[in-house]
């Protein structure tokens, strides 16, 4: 007889899925908590992007972990989720403790830097890093290394001129780096009319002679066959590759925006009802990758592991003062 | 030891490196078929090929962060940015990412990157040609700024700036290339936060880094003939800066001038000013003043241009006026 409750092996596909899926609810979690630690007065400051979960998970998982570089933007706690930042790392540079793994609290929250996940710490500066990008692509080209980068960005970084020097540097040498747009439709408070006049962010790959793909944003999946297709691609050397993935933000831009200024609840309500995380729970459930039971549990489990990373990064040191003076230059104890 | 030109002196410690050194790579405007426009890399593509030797599309901004991006990744590029005022077009990788990533990475980041670019005056080029704005990249933590004076400068702060570690704004002067000095065939170093003394004196400083220094040297020689023993000190880097190497002289000479380019209001010798109250009050007969650009945007014509730039004449009666205790 054959017991309901009995796990069946997985394939491939499906702890795939189910991965993807985890560190989606883990950044969501995550994200949330930073956002109310900063309203309850215990950080400073919070960054984060709830709403393109699917768009980072589903990128982050096509990369070579520890061999393909990756230049995130503030928003992508979903890409450092997905190549294994604890969110009591993530937690400690949010406070700014000593312990923050990114910058020991010289940096602000969410812009990491991880040389091990050869993650780069990216400028405040919309679209700065697009140049680095093009220039660590340059130096795996010049080596004859098999590595890709990612730079993740905004679509307002598309109308800053670093954008425009990067992709034309990129393409004119073939390089590979995959530009990846999380296209959530506004530039803090500025629509996507204000910054552009083609429809789609992707149609600026035309003007540099490289591919551009629009992908919806929301499905984890769609982006992830994308992203691998694109990295692949990058990675046999067909160079760069522009990925626009349409998605949006459910929570204001920073802790310091109200974006009811700028957007309607009725057009927030729209998108919560697209949201990517109901929408891969809902194909998991209904393709029995994972049941109900099995899909409580996982967040139950979550909600405790992001309670417990709190308690212990708000109770880490503090920096000592003295240590704001290191590093300033490589020979300065770096 | 022969004589050669700063530009030649440039093109010998960059030539090493290619060859010594399998990670540098140049990039730049110019800089590979045409040789650059200062003809420093000229014949270097067809010596080292295109891999070493990168001509870019005119976009300073990704000229600097890629090269950012490739020293991050374990290169050594030196990239050309022609001058110092299209460096402006990259001034946000300049100083809010190169001069700023290993801070703000805790050290797990390093930039070990050569930006090269022509500063200075004197030439005919008019106001968005001709800056002087060595002070607003000495400003900046985290970044070291280079001004070499002579030929054998220029060799050896090059061939320094490419053991670093830290990002290098290297600036040389449009006025010197042609300049000829004494430059030894062998390899050699500089060190940085080293000032030369240029001419040893005893009655007065005059400081000047780059261009300046040999108008400095110009000047001591006629105070020579009106009988005062000018030291000229030539600061080589502006960060780090030989503080104490200007101490050391103004407690002997107990009077200085700063001479530069530079615009008067904000520039580097008002840092040296104070340095020099901070360190050597109580040795300072007179004033420590300044003889700078005058605060104009660069006029075209040779006359109103050279009206703008600090002249030995009037680094001469600067002095003779200090040593007669008589000050403006």
């Amino acid at each position: 007889m054959v017991r309901v409750n009995e796990p069946r092996p997985r394939t491939a596909p499906e702890k795939l899925h189910r991965a993807m899926y985890r560190d989606m609810l883990l950044s969501r979690e995550l994200s949330d908590r930073m956002f109310a630690l900063n309203r309850q007065g215990r950080a400073a400051f919070a960054v984060t992007g709830q709403g393109h979960e699917a768009a980072q998970v589903g990128s982050a998982h096509a990369l070579r972990r520890g061999t393909d570089w990756v230049l995130p933007y503030y928003r992508d706690v979903g890409v450092l989720v997905a190549l294994g930042m604890t969110p009591r790392d993530i937690l400690l540079g949010l406070f700014a403790k000593a312990g923050d793994p990114a910058s020991g609290g010289r940096q602000m929250p969410c812009h990491w830097s991880w040389p091990e996940m050869r993650v780069v710490t990216r400028s405040s500066v919309i679209a700065a890093n697009l140049p680095h990008a093009a220039g660590i692509a340059y130096a795996s080209k010049l080596r004859g290394l098999k590595e890709v980068s990612v730079v993740y960005f905004g679509e307002g970084a598309t109308s800053e001129g670093d954008f425009h020097e990067a992709v034309n540097f990129a393409a004119i040498h073939k390089l590979p780096v995959v530009f990846f747009c999380e296209n959530n439709g506004y530039a803090i408070s500025e629509s996507s009319e204000k910054q552009m006049s083609v429809l789609h962010v992707a149609d600026r790959a035309k003007g540099y002679g490289i591919t551009g793909s629009t992908v919806d944003g929301n499905d984890v999946l769609a982006v992830h066959q994308l992203s691998r297709w694109s990295i692949d691609e990058c990675r046999r050397g067909r160079g760069p590759k522009l990925i626009e993935a349409k998605t949006y933000r459910l929570v204001p831009h920073t802790s310091s925006d109200d974006d009811r200024r700028y957007r309607t609840r009725a057009e927030l309500d729209e998108w919560i009802k697209r949201d990517p995380i109901d929408r891969f729970r809902a194909r998991l459930l209904d393709e029995g990758t994972m049941t109900p039971d099995e899909d409580a549990a996982l967040r139950e489990q979550i909600k405790r592991q992001v309670a417990e990373a709190v308690e212990s990064a708000e109770r880490a040191p503090e920096p000592a003062p003295e240590d704001a003076l290191r590093h300033v230059f490589a020979e300065d104890g770096g | 030891m022969p004589d050669i030109t700063y530009r030649e002196a440039l093109r010998q410690a960059l030539r090493y490196q290619l060859e010594h050194d399998e990670r540098v790579f140049l990039m730049g405007e110019d800089i590979g078929a045409y040789g650059g426009s200062y003809a420093v890399t000229k014949g270097f593509l067809e010596e080292f090929g295109e891999r070493r030797v990168k001509d870019t599309p005119i976009s300073e901004s990704v000229v600097v962060g890629a090269g950012i991006g490739a020293a991050m990744a374990g290169l050594k590029p030196m990239v050309e940015l022609m001058t110092i005022n299209f460096s402006l077009l990259a001034i946000d990788q300049i100083v809010n990412n190169a001069s700023k990533l290993h801070y703000m990475s805790n050290g797990q980041i390093r930039v070990p990157l050569v930006m090269r670019m022509a500063g200075g005056a004197g030439s005919q080029l008019g106001a968005q040609h001709s800056h002087s704005l060595e002070s607003w990249y000495a400003h900046v933590p985290g970044l070291k700024v280079v001004v070499p004076a002579t030929p054998y400068d220029a060799k050896g702060l090059l061939m320094t700036a490419f053991e670093e570690e830290n990002p290098v704004v290297f600036i040389e002067h449009t006025a010197l290339y042609a300049s000829k000095g004494e430059v030894p065939e062998d390899v050699y170093r500089l060190p940085f936060g080293a000032a030369e003394v240029f001419r040893a004196g005893t009655d007065v400083t005059l400081i000047g880094y780059s261009g300046s220094v040999h108008q400095a040297f110009r000047a001591a020689q006629q105070l020579e003939e009106e009988g005062i023993d000018a030291e000229v000190l030539n600061l080589r880097t502006l960060r780090p800066l030989d503080v104490e190497g200007i101490v050391a002289s103004v407690r002997k000479t107990s009077r200085a001038i700063v001479i530069e380019d530079d615009w008067k209001f904000g520039g580097f010798g008002g840092e040296i000013v104070a340095l020099i109250q901070e360190h050597a009050f109580d040795y300072l007969d007179a004033p420590v003043l300044r003889c700078s650009g005058s605060d104009v945007p660069m006029p075209y014509s040779m006359a109103l241009e050279q009206a703008a730039l600090p002249q030995e004449a009037g680094i001469v009666e600067l002095a003779l006026n200090l040593c007669e205790g008589v000050t403006p």
